[in-house]
């Protein structure tokens, strides 16, 4: 048993740290840190950073341009880009669709968008969610059916992050109505400016535009736009779903959240002083601490316990719990120094030449608190994860 | 960055297991509780002869060579069983007063000792008036001659009524809680003027209530520079909260699955309580709360070794407030989700859980530590 990193790994976490520190363009740095949205062009701009470095999709097969790293340097990876204020990496091509398609997909699937997602050539978004299909996924009622040399895919998906940008979406629809549901589903690759496809964007609490309705109507796709084996697509989604729940602890985003706590907090912005010398607050920074701080210990025991069987590893959901509720956290963290000042509204995609209102770091915290209620509710929600555990772990 | 244990590690903590399997039910622990000393003297000559009395310490010092992953192994087996054995206060928390306050040939005299079962120690630190405080001594030391003389009342000495000897920190100088001028001195319990009054503790162990009147001490049984202790207090009180931690993780682990257990096989409205969902996220929130303290348990071990002395409190606390809330937690859901079988005495849960609540109030709570960490600089450097 050691719990120290290696020589190996603390010199390789230097080297990334050293990069993101003289590689991430300062504008895209401070919006980050601001907690301000990035524009398609930041997330492109640092893509293609990395990408030239050769750590764009660090996890993937060699041969597809992934690093080879261990386990553990690509966690380091993930936590030091995480705490230096770096994008993160658009999840719906690096981690979802892309392992999918070198994984289950056709020679030709894979030469014709590996490629494309490593530079972010092509930006992908995720057709799962349903109005009727959230936690309950399989009840998804799209559907696609074979007409001559095409797919005919109906129906509408809903909560598809950042479709706005989208260059290719991919898309679970069923295929035969009569299995019993998990069976009849087949993933399918979809250009999104294919006719028939409509994007309304969702204004969520906070202002914001992230998320998306994407309707199809009689949309035609290719036969080639078939992942693997038709009604097969349920098991490609397990797979992706798992693949998604790797890295959800976000361990290095709570890590440069209480960094920008801690910045904050000490200065004095109101008669009654820095709020860090509050003693209050500062126990509650700290139990937050200290739960984060176990966190990364769980997170680092389940990644060298890491199975290579393709299933989701059960402890990942004790990493998404943990992880979104110290999220949420250090969020509420944030509105405790803002104070008052969370108060005055700023457009959050729209933020205009009007100067900010009271303190030009203040605007963003109060619809970034609204905005991470989301993280309980995402990549299953809690109360899923919850019903993991008991069944997986504890045989309920 | 490796999580698994050695293959001889893995040895000792199967052996242990099984010793806690075969001797130490719990009809069998009410057995040695009811014991004359409240606990098993013949288990412990089998952990002797396991070699787990000695397994901490290094081979020079008369040990087996190990650390604290051989210490977190005992102490998590321990928690489990709701074992009543001073290891704790032998072992570990005098052993490291030992280790880290006396010079070469005490060591060799005493750790010796230690390991072959023959000699059981508490540590006479805490008085009535100190709380948490490890600096606040009150019982004096006073010299004379080469030799000193000890003054003073020492309270909730764990298993202080059946040690063979005691360590005890008395002030040589200074004032009542200043850090400087406390100084350790091995005394043996039936010494001259030493009082004893023992009594049972809520968590089923046993503890004393120490006088010292005029005991005087020779100065080779002064461990250590007589006025300059407290680092090794601090120290050996920092392995103990490691040590604890891995007890509670043991003894959480078991009190969860106990309940999940019972959740399989406790049928009401005719079906077993388990397919119910609330309880079912409940016990899934008891896993999360397990394995951020087992996280913590690890950290807590780790850092037994680390030389700087600040940021080894800041783990020991950090690991103090992990430990303590989820100890809370998984106890009091233990009991809520048996329901009135938990409330009855002759049930291990509520054993558990009063156990976990000791614990957790042993050198400092949660929040007393929450407060300690919200004093420090951030715990990611």
């Amino acid at each position: 048993m050691d719990l120290q990193l290696t020589e190996n790994e603390l010199a390789f976490r230097a080297e990334v740290r050293a990069f993101v520190r003289d590689n991430l363009p300062p504008s895209i740095r401070e919006k980050s840190v601001a907690q301000r949205h990035l524009s398609k062009d930041d997330y492109v701009r640092w893509t293609r950073i990395l990408a030239d470095k050769g750590w764009a999709v660090a996890p993937w097969p060699e041969e597809w341009g992934g690093t080879g790293w261990s386990p553990i340097k690509q966690a380091i990876f993930l936590d030091e880009t995480q705490r230096g204020n770096a994008p993160e990496a658009i999840a719906f091509g690096v981690n979802m669709v892309g392992p999918v398609i070198y994984t289950f997909g056709s020679q030709a699937q894979k030469e014709r968008f590996l490629p494309r997602i490593v530079d972010l050539r092509d930006w992908w978004c995720q057709g799962f969610s349903e109005p009727g299909a959230g936690s309950d996924l399989a009840s998804l009622r799209t559907s696609a059916r074979r007409d001559g040399d095409s797919w005919v895919i109906s129906g509408q998906k809903i909560w598809t992050t950042l479709a706005q940008y989208a260059d290719w979406i991919f898309v679970l629809a069923r295929t035969n109505p009569e299995a019993r549901k998990q069976e009849g589903i087949s993933f399918f690759l979809v250009d999104m400016k294919t006719p028939g496809i409509t994007v309304r964007p969702i204004q969520t609490i906070d202002g914001g535009h992230e998320v998306n309705e994407v309707f199809f109507d009689d949309v035609r796709a290719p036969l080639d736009a078939l992942v693997g084996n038709e009604n097969k697509g349920w098991d490609y989604a397990k797979f992706l779903l798992a693949n998604e729940r790797n890295g959800i602890a976000r361990v290095g985003i709570s890590k440069a959240r209480l960094d920008r706590v801690r910045h904050l907090a000490a200065i004095p912005v109101f008669g009654s002083g820095p709020k860090i010398e509050d003693p209050f607050f500062r126990a509650k920074l700290a139990a937050v601490e200290v739960e984060l701080k176990a966190l990364e210990m769980t997170q680092m025991r389940v990644i060298s316990n890491r199975r290579n069987d393709g299933r989701p590893d059960p402890a990942s959901s004790v990493l998404k719990i943990k992880g979104s509720e110290i999220q949420q956290a250090t969020t509420e963290l944030l509105m405790e120094v803002v104070g008052p000042y969370a108060l005055p509204y700023e457009d959050p995609d729209e933020r205009g030449n009007e100067p900010p209102v009271g303190f030009d770091w203040a605007a963003p915290i109060a619809p970034a608190y609204f905005n991470y209620r989301k993280v309980s509710i995402y990549g299953g929600s809690n109360e899923i994860q919850r019903g993991i555990i008991a069944k997986a772990i504890l045989g309920l | 960055m490796d999580f698994d244990l050695s293959a001889e590690q893995q040895l000792v903590s199967d052996n242990v297991a099984r010793l806690m399997r075969d001797r130490y039910g719990f009809e069998a622990r009410k057995a040695h509780q009811a014991s004359p000393k409240g606990f098993s003297e013949a288990l412990w000559r089998e952990y002797a002869d396991m070699g787990l009395l000695g397994a901490p310490f290094a081979e020079e010092d008369g040990g087996y060579g190990g650390g604290p992953v051989e210490t977190m192994i005992v102490m998590q087996e321990f928690g489990k069983a709701l074992a009543l054995e001073p290891f704790l206060q032998t072992v570990v928390l005098c052993g490291a007063l030992i280790k880290h306050g006396a010079d070469t040939e005490k060591r060799a005299e005493l750790i010796g000792k230690i390991a072959s079962g023959d000699l059981r120690l508490s540590f006479a630190h805490a008085e009535k008036q100190s709380g948490f405080d490890l600096n606040d001594v009150a019982t004096s030391a006073r010299k004379d001659g080469d030799a000193f003389v000890v003054n003073g009342e020492k309270g909730l000495v764990g298993q202080g009524d059946s040690a063979d000897k005691l360590i005890v920190s008395a002030r040589v100088a200074g004032g009542r809680r200043d850090r400087d001028g406390v100084g350790l001195f091995l005394v043996d319990a039936n010494a001259r003027g030493v009082t004893r009054r023992g009594y049972p503790t809520q968590d089923g162990q046993r503890a004393a209530e120490i006088g010292f009147a005029d005991v005087r001490v020779e100065p080779h049984d002064v461990l250590g520079h007589p006025d300059d202790a407290m680092p090794v207090i601090e120290r050996a009180v920092d392995e103990a909260i490691a040590a604890l931690s891995a007890e509670a993780v043991g003894a959480m682990s078991e009190a969860l699955a106990m309940t999940v257990e019972y959740m399989k096989t406790r049928k009401q409205f005719g079906v077993t309580i388990g397919s119910f969902q609330a309880l079912q996220h409940r016990a899934s929130e008891m896993v999360v709360a397990l394995e951020q303290a087992r996280s913590m348990m690890y950290l807590a071990t780790m850092s037994v070794s680390e030389e700087n002395a600040g940021e080894r409190a800041k783990a020991m606390s950090a690991a103090k407030v992990q430990i303590g809330r989820s100890a809370k937690f998984i106890g009091q859901q233990a009991i809520q989700m048996h329901g009135g079988i938990a409330m009855t005495y002759e049930y291990k849960v509520g054993h558990l859980f009063k156990r976990l609540t000791i614990i957790d109030a042993a050198y400092g709570d949660a929040d007393l530590h929450v407060r300690r960490l919200a004093d420090q600089s951030s715990l990611f450097a």
